[in-house]
């Protein structure tokens, strides 16, 4: 049995901070001899620990640390599929494979993410109103379970366990590897178009009418605006730039960007660097400095804009964060976006950044987030009991609209809440039960939640 | 999926620091002992500066999955082949074979294969003592021998092998792994000696803490470095012919200090 190590963990938003048992296996041979004779408690796989609350942690129980089986497999340039281990991060996939001409085809706003936890947590990008979530891309995993077997799953075999544990949260056993398949580029650049839209109607119809010629689309949009301004935005979207149309003289040719250095946050700043007031003024400038127009960008600054700072997450400093993420059918008046922003800019809650974008078809996955409409992003400083009453306000407002809250940024839903949003956990708990009957793969978020105990009750 | 992978590993380019030139002449390095941590470092290290690599150690079918990722990055040759350090009749076997895989010629050799026992069971059971000597010096005398007889002859190559600050000074908490690497450092000196007017250099690492499966929930470890670091550092000293290499390199002034502590007192501490 390998050594493990204990440690004191938190999710992305560093709140909770919970200890737990840590392995970190490098060879196959060896998570599967921790999976085999499990020590006490339950176990839970990890990655580079980008979830937000508590869908990675498993407080006084086990994790398991995938960061080091993280190696390329098999690579196909004809059908652009790569087979790697679960523990590869996006970034790895960027370095390696952009100079080529090949791409993710969806990635998460962190490169920061192993495809282990991608597919756990089923993650979507920008171009999620076209091409869907992560999972579309997946052509195969291999699930370590339970009992010690290694399943191989996809669309054609083991089936309903595949669709369990894309965004399956880890819950139905180890993803060891996976096979994606990649997106052909021309270039490392984007190519964006910037658009003012002064209040959510105008950035709703903005959304509907020029959607469909973007690959990739997003809004930023200002919390703190209110009235007539309710919902004030900057629209940025975009498509991979073909090499023809890029700018002359970019020194390294079309596919060998220079990516900008990364600077650090060293230590958690105080409370007062993010105040209503620091945030209104960022808004203000953000929107001021977004012009309508054309520019291009590379794909780091385009998909990765808070890569560049490490640890950017210590500028909510040590009370931590919340992330709130909701996605709900899209109605024309835009009600509950509307109600969602009321709610926010009353609160005078500061969002340093928060990001609206319209969501295609949800990709099967039984625990999945995705589904059509309008997903809102936001982060929230963590202020205590009063910071939990209005995300469940939130909550209420998202399921008043048959919405959901993403499982990835959730750290303080009720099992109820989860129940009503997410009305496939029946089947998921039928198959996580069936894989997993000790129950040897938990989380803190599916205790919290009730995950995978729907079928003893 | 099956767990060996398979499938086509060809490129559409390279990437950018690889040297395609460079494939000529002798090129191959045999890394022993690669599916350790830093054995993955050290692949990677040479294979991204253009060498051709062949992965050798007990686990095939690990290795083999170090290899489809060495290929994949830096589209070098990379070849897999069996080394038991302990079955010393097979190393002359072992060392053709790699002369055989690697029809260019072999570059260098690196040995980071090694056996840290618990201490307290090393001091009473011989057979975990005998294994601890042969695993860190025997085998290493054993394969080198070889090794060297063939550079000497070319007059070219490098050889570079792990050793440990446990051989700078006997300590109560590991003395019969500490004593397997002071030999194996004596025997590197004396090596290095026979070999330098061959043109073949010999570089004895001795990395500090390093983040490996080995190290991983051990207590009281501190200054603990990456491999890719301790990699970089190992590929810098080998490229510039250095015969000893610290790494990190404050660990050269940690035992520096331990070195220099009268026996006298060395005898009372709990070190």
């Amino acid at each position: 049995m390998p050594r493990s190590r204990l440690m004191e963990l938190s999710g992305w938003g560093n709140v909770p901070r919970q200890a737990a048992q840590v392995f970190r296996p490098e060879k196959v041979a060896e998570a599967r001899a921790v999976v085999a004779s499990p020590p006490a408690g339950t176990l839970l796989a990890r990655g580079l620990g980008r979830s937000y609350g508590d869908a990675a942690l498993n407080e006084n129980g086990n994790i398991l640390l995938d960061t080091r089986l993280s190696r390329f497999l098999a690579f196909d340039p004809a059908a652009g599929v790569l087979e790697c281990e679960a523990g590869v991060s996006l970034e790895d996939i960027l370095h390696t494979f952009v100079p080529r001409g090949f791409f993710p085809p969806v990635t998460p706003g962190t490169k920061f993410v192993t495809i282990g936890g991608a597919i756990a947590a089923d993650v979507h990008g920008k171009n999620h109103h076209r091409d869907g979530s992560i999972a579309e891309f997946i052509d195969g995993l291999d699930l370590l379970t339970a009992t010690g077997e290694v399943l191989p799953c996809s669309r054609e075999q083991n089936s309903d366990i595949f669709f369990a544990t894309l965004g399956g949260m880890g819950l139905t056993g180890v993803i060891l590897q996976a096979r994606i398949r990649l997106r052909k580029i021309e270039s490392a650049y984007i190519a964006v178009d910037y658009q003012q839209a002064p209040n959510l109607d105008a950035a709703l119809a903005a959304f509907a009418s020029g959607d469909e010629q973007y690959q990739y689309s997003v809004a930023w949009i200002d919390c703190l605006s209110r009235g007539a301004s309710l919902g004030r935005s900057v629209l940025i979207r975009g498509n991979h730039a073909t090499a023809g149309e890029l700018p002359p003289g970019l020194a390294n040719g079309p596919l060998n960007a220079t990516l900008r250095h990364k600077r650090s946050v060293h230590f958690n700043l105080p409370n007062f660097a993010l105040s209503p007031l620091t945030v209104r003024l960022f808004n203000n400038r953000f929107y001021a400095r977004h012009k309508d127009g054309r520019k291009y960008v590379d794909y780091d600054e385009f998909f990765y804009p808070l890569d560049s700072l490490l640890h950017w997450n210590r500028i909510y400093g040590k009370r931590g964060f919340f992330q709130y993420q909701a996605v709900f059918p899209a109605t024309k008046d835009g009600g509950c976006l509307r109600k969602l922003l009321q709610r926010l800019s009353t609160s005078g809650r500061a969002s340093f950044l928060a990001v609206l974008k319209t969501m295609g078809k949800s990709s099967g996955g039984l625990l999945s987030f995705p589904m059509p409409g309008h997903t809102l992003a936001l982060d929230i400083p963590n202020g205590g009991p009063t910071t939990v009453a209005l995300l469940r306000e939130l909550d209420a407002i998202v399921m008043d609209h048959g919405g959901r809250v993403y499982l990835a940024k959730d750290a303080c839903m009720t099992a109820e809440s989860f129940q009503r949003m997410y009305p496939n956990v029946g089947q998921f708990d039928e198959i996580k039960n069936r894989l997993d009957p000790q129950g040897v793969f938990s989380s803190s978020q599916a205790r919290r939640l009730g995950i995978g105990e729907g079928v003893m009750a | 999926m099956s767990s060996t992978p398979t499938g086509y590993y060809g490129l559409t380019s390279m990437p950018p620091h690889t040297d395609v030139t460079a494939s000529r002449g002798a090129n191959w390095v045999v890394v022993v002992g690669a599916s350790s941590g830093i054995g993955r470092a050290i692949a990677n290290e040479w294979a991204a500066s253009g060498n051709d690599i062949i992965l050798a150690g007990r686990d095939l079918d690990d290795l083999n999955r170090s290899a489809a990722d060495l290929r994949i990055r830096f589209g070098r040759q990379i070849e897999v082949t069996a080394f038991d350090a302990l079955a010393f009749d097979t190393h002359e076997a072992f060392w053709r074979n790699c002369r055989e895989l690697a029809p260019e010629g072999i570059a260098g050799v690196i040995l980071l294969h090694g056996f840290l026992p618990v201490q307290l069971d090393a001091q009473t059971d011989l057979a975990l003592m005998r294994q601890t000597v042969d695993t860190n010096l025997t085998s290493a005398i054993s394969l080198l021998s070889l090794v060297s007889n063939d550079f000497e002859r070319r007059g070219s190559g490098f050889i570079c092998v792990f050793s440990s600050v446990a051989g700078d000074r006997g300590r109560q908490s590991n003395y019969v792994y500490g004593s397997a690497k002071a030999g194996l450092t004596a025997f590197l000196s004396g090596l290095r000696s026979r070999l330098f007017k061959s043109g073949v250099s010999v570089t004895t690492v001795k990395p500090g803490f390093v983040d490996t499966g080995m190290t991983w929930g051990l207590p009281g470890l501190f200054l603990v470095a990456q491999p890719r670091d301790v990699a970089y550092d190992v590929f810098q000293a080998v490229s510039k012919g250095r015969a000893h290499v610290y790494t990190p390199w404050f660990w050269q002034y940690i035992m520096l200090i331990i070195k220099s502590i009268p026996e006298s007192v060395f005898k009372r501490m709990k070190l």
